[in-house]
């Protein structure tokens, strides 16, 4: 700046539009500015589209699952009619198989053909045959998933050109599969038990169910706790607070109590209703609590502002008319302050939604197979079961974690979008 | 009886009551005499005091329900069982009463055992019905009582904003109490693990391997809580993190605050916060899946040895996590500075870029550090993704390519699974978890205090 001053020396020869070098060296060093800028931009930008892209792709192979067809025939004496969950549909199935494969025969060779289907058909056997009990003694048709590496095998993650040691499936287990093919018995439908089924050691089978339970009991929870002592405790501070030493400390503590790390929180949550309440461990209701602690202050800090946008001429009109405290604040203020303590409220549930941490500490992180019946049941929640899957060694495991995340964040969007909907929709300027 | 059909069943009870004090106001004013307060209030005030101690009770009663059963059973128990031996052997004959009571046997239990079960079972039902009963009384009371108190004078609308009164200030308290809550919790946990572990070997030891051993004479683990190396490293991916950050953040702030116009900045600011949205876990898969690889293969091209779970994956990828509160923070510092600032440098003959450098980010920089400040702590505290891209042991190194351990990262290994809180190994994670609240703590309030006082210069 000083530099436009300090030309007292000799003058330069050149006409008065024509820039000298430091003024176009000052220049460049504005526009390098502009340039980190928009680097730091486009770096930010492309790290979030590379996350998002490689997630997605990583994901589809997840959005179908490879289903086998084969005839099966149930036998009158291998199922009790009064019975039929105890039939042995594992050996019925054998049988199917080796209709098919009539000349495996060596034991070893037949484990590896078992291999390539999954372990769920009996159970997709018996339930249909439960289902239906007029199916004893007849032959059918049924439908179930191939293994982890016949899915692979079908949507071509494995290489086939690579040498046997290097990859996980035999010579002939790829021959075995073509000919399934070739007999149009395999079929790739929209992988729906990734949403309704429970979570399963086994990639072909393991789903969200359990984790989508969990999730919503735990969000239930923490709705119904920090919702309305989120308000009340805003309400109060805002409107009825004297301001004294007391108030300011709870002020400062909601503040600081929104910046403590999460994982904070579940050691609260272990030490205090794990091991002080004897509360059941890998319970949603222990991890609704634990997630309520920590939306409170958000609730507090959006409902106070909230607050503070309804013009003050709103209640001294009802204090004008013989309203008291609690009635203005009641039927006048805090109604108008809804939108925003919604919009506020829906953003707190969708950052507990995402929360992982404090989850593992109270132990939603167990193998648990079956959806909870109830908030006091072992479950998992959605973050957890991410994190479960990311640590499984399948290969399987690894597109459906990214489809677990590509459902986690579906939700988020839809949370964030009804948020920002009814900001715009019912939001007010005085 | 479930919780909640009993709490829907004191919902009930309280609209009843509301209904009753309604009537009877009404009875009282259609019989001549003038009401202080209008009917609906009266039916407030009868049903504030049928579903509030009601409410109160079953959760108080929930709360402890368990673990007063479990006193009772355990001074129940013959002396065998209980005598001389240890709190974990009692917690284990529990469980196995409980699993005998829910009709899950495990071979042959003793009889004790098996008589246990029953009474425990028997106790149980008359718990329940006991808090079926008692609930049900106390409502009923509520009602009675304040039925009673209805008069024409009666004060109704005063007593009930009384009472909200003092629910509101009870809920505003309930904060407080969390942060009370933490505060002891990791405090008392962590006076146990000082007891056996001294505070400045904790603090200042340099060999952290906590498995404890199993066995006295093992060779191999010796259970050494010196936590320098953890600190180490959680400074170090976060000073990684930082680097990350701080650049990109700072330098898109400048763009959309100065040169951006207002098309772009309404596009790319909304998109930036989209990466403080993404959940940790989502980031701590990305580093495993994408990140990690990547610097891995990059380094082999170059010759370098690259571990797979080096601090660089983690803590670049905790850097993009961090950038929009950096960008966010300094955004609206920037913002905040007076336009005649400003206009004072351009009237200089100042460029843009001599306006920033020197007039606006030294005007802007008590609410930019504090931006960093709070990030920072972000960084400290932050789990999901070290604990899925970090590494397990603690090296004390300054490669960033090797794999370093966190605070976060052991709080959560020591933990997973192991719920005895009687062991060094499980007691360390409170003892850290109290350096990384406190720290954090620290951080943040500095950090409110700069942003306080900066806000307060220019407003």
């Amino acid at each position: 700046m000083s530099d436009t001053t300090a030309q007292s020396g000799k003058p330069k020869e050149r006409a008065w539009y024509e820039p000298d070098a430091k003024l176009s060296r000052r220049h460049a060093a504005d526009r390098r500015l502009r340039i980190y800028g928009v680097a730091a931009i486009v770096f930010a930008l492309s790290m979030l589209a590379t996350l998002v892209g490689t997630i997605a792709i990583t994901a589809a192979p997840a959005v179908t699952q490879t289903m086998v067809t084969l005839e099966v025939e149930v036998p009158e004496g291998a199922v009790d009619p009064s019975d039929p969950r105890g039939g042995s549909y594992q050996k019925i199935l054998n049988s199917a198989v080796a209709r098919i494969f009539p000349e495996v025969d060596a034991p070893r060779e037949q484990r590896e053909l078992r291999q390539l289907f999954s372990n769920g058909g009996q159970y997709a056997l018996r339930d249909k045959v439960v289902s239906e009990p007029s199916l004893i003694g007849q032959t059918f048709e049924i439908s179930f998933p191939l293994s982890d590496i016949g899915d692979q095998l079908h949507k071509g993650v494995i290489d086939r050109d690579l040498p046997r040691e290097q990859r996980r499936v035999s010579d002939e287990q790829i021959a075995w599969y073509d000919r399934l093919v070739a007999q149009d018995r395999i079929s790739a439908p929209l992988n729906f038990g990734l949403i309704f089924n429970a979570d399963s050691r086994f990639p072909e089978l393991a789903g969200l169910w359990g984790a989508l339970v969990g999730s919503f009991y735990a969000l239930l929870i923490c709705f119904l706790v920090s919702f309305p002592v989120g308000i009340s405790a805003a309400v109060y501070l805002e409107e009825f607070a004297p301001k004294n030493r007391l108030t300011d400390l709870i002020e400062v503590n909601i503040n600081n109590l929104a910046a403590v790390p999460s994982i904070v929180f579940g050691l609260l949550g272990l030490a205090v209703f794990l091991n002080f309440f004897g509360m059941p461990r890998s319970a949603p209701i222990v991890g609704g609590l634990v997630l309520s602690l920590m939306t409170l202050p958000t609730i507090i800090i959006a409902t106070r502002a909230a607050l503070k946008a309804v013009p003050p001429s709103i209640r001294e009109a009802a204090i004008g008319v013989g309203a008291s405290k609690m009635q203005t604040v009641g039927h006048h203020v805090l109604p108008l302050a809804m939108p925003g303590i919604l919009t506020g409220t829906i953003i707190g549930l969708a950052q507990a939604l995402g929360e992982t941490a404090p989850l593992l500490l109270i132990g939603m992180n167990a193998f648990i197979t079956a959806a909870p019946d109830s908030m006091f049941n072992p479950s998992t929640a959605l973050p957890t079961q991410i994190y479960i899957w990311a640590d499984s060694p399948e290969r399987g495991f690894t597109s459906r974690t990214s489809a677990a995340i590509i459902v986690l964040l579906g939700f988020l969007v839809c949370m964030n979008a009804i948020a920002i909907y009814m900001r715009k929709r019912f939001e007010r300027r005085w | 009886m479930s919780v909640s059909l009993l709490f829907a069943i004191i919902m009930a009870l309280a609209l009843v009551g509301y209904l009753l004090g309604r009537a009877n106001a009404s009875a009282l004013k259609s019989s001549g005499n003038t009401l202080h307060s209008i009917p609906p209030y009266h039916g407030y005030y009868v049903a504030l005091w049928c579903g509030l101690p009601a409410f109160v009770l079953v959760l108080i009663w929930q709360a402890a329900q368990s673990s007063v059963i479990d006193q009772l059973l355990i001074a129940s128990l013959p002396a065998h069982l209980t005598e001389g031996v240890s709190a974990a052997r009692i917690s284990l004959v529990l469980g196995e009463i409980k699993n005998v009571a829910a009709g899950r046997l495990f071979g042959t239990p003793e009889p004790a055992v098996l008589a246990a079960a029953e009474r425990y079972a028997s106790m149980q039902s008359t718990a329940s019905l006991a808090l079926v009963v008692c609930t049900l009384a106390v409502a009923v009371a509520g009602i009675a009582f304040a039925r009673a108190r209805l008069a024409p004078d009666f004060r109704a609308r005063n007593n009930v904003d009384n009472i909200l009164r003092w629910l509101l200030i009870i809920c505003s308290v309930l904060a407080v109490l969390t942060t009370l809550g933490i505060i002891l919790s990791l405090v008392i946990e962590s006076l146990a693990f000082f007891s056996r572990v001294p505070v400045l070997e904790f603090l200042f030891g340099m060999n952290w391997s906590p498995q404890t051993p199993i066995r006295a004479d093992q060779v191999a683990s010796t259970g050494a809580f010196g936590a320098v190396p953890v600190f180490w490293g959680t400074i170090f991916i976060s000073a990684i993190a930082m680097f990350v950050a701080l650049p990109v953040g700072l330098f898109s702030a400048i763009y959309l605050v100065e040169y951006a116009d207002k098309r772009i900045r309404s596009i790319v600011k909304p998109l930036l916060e989209i990466l403080a949205g993404i959940p940790t876990i989502v980031y701590g898969f990305f580093a495993v899946l994408t990140v990690a690889p990547f610097i891995r293969e990059f380094g082999l091209s170059l010759g370098l040895d690259v571990a797979s779970n080096s601090a660089l994956a983690a803590g670049g990828v905790m850097g993009i996590m961090i950038i929009p509160f950096i960008s966010s923070f300094s955004d609206d510092a920037i913002s905040a500075v007076p336009q005649s600032m400003r206009d004072g440098a351009y009237a200089l003959g100042a460029t843009k870029a001599e306006t920033i450098r020197q007039v606006l980010l030294p005007a802007a920089l008590p609410g930019i550090v504090g931006g960093v400040l709070l990030a920072v702590s972000r960084a400290i505290g932050e789990t999901m993704i070290v604990v899925m891209a970090a590494g397990l042991t603690a090296t004390l190194t300054a490669n960033p390519l090797e794999g370093v351990t966190t605070v976060t990262v052991q709080i959560v290994t020591l933990l997973i699974g192991d719920t005895e809180f009687d062991s060094p190994k499980t007691l360390a994670a409170f003892g850290l978890g109290l350096v990384l609240f406190i720290s954090t703590l620290a951080l943040n309030i500095v950090a409110l205090q700069v942003v306080k006082r900066y806000r307060e210069r220019y407003e």
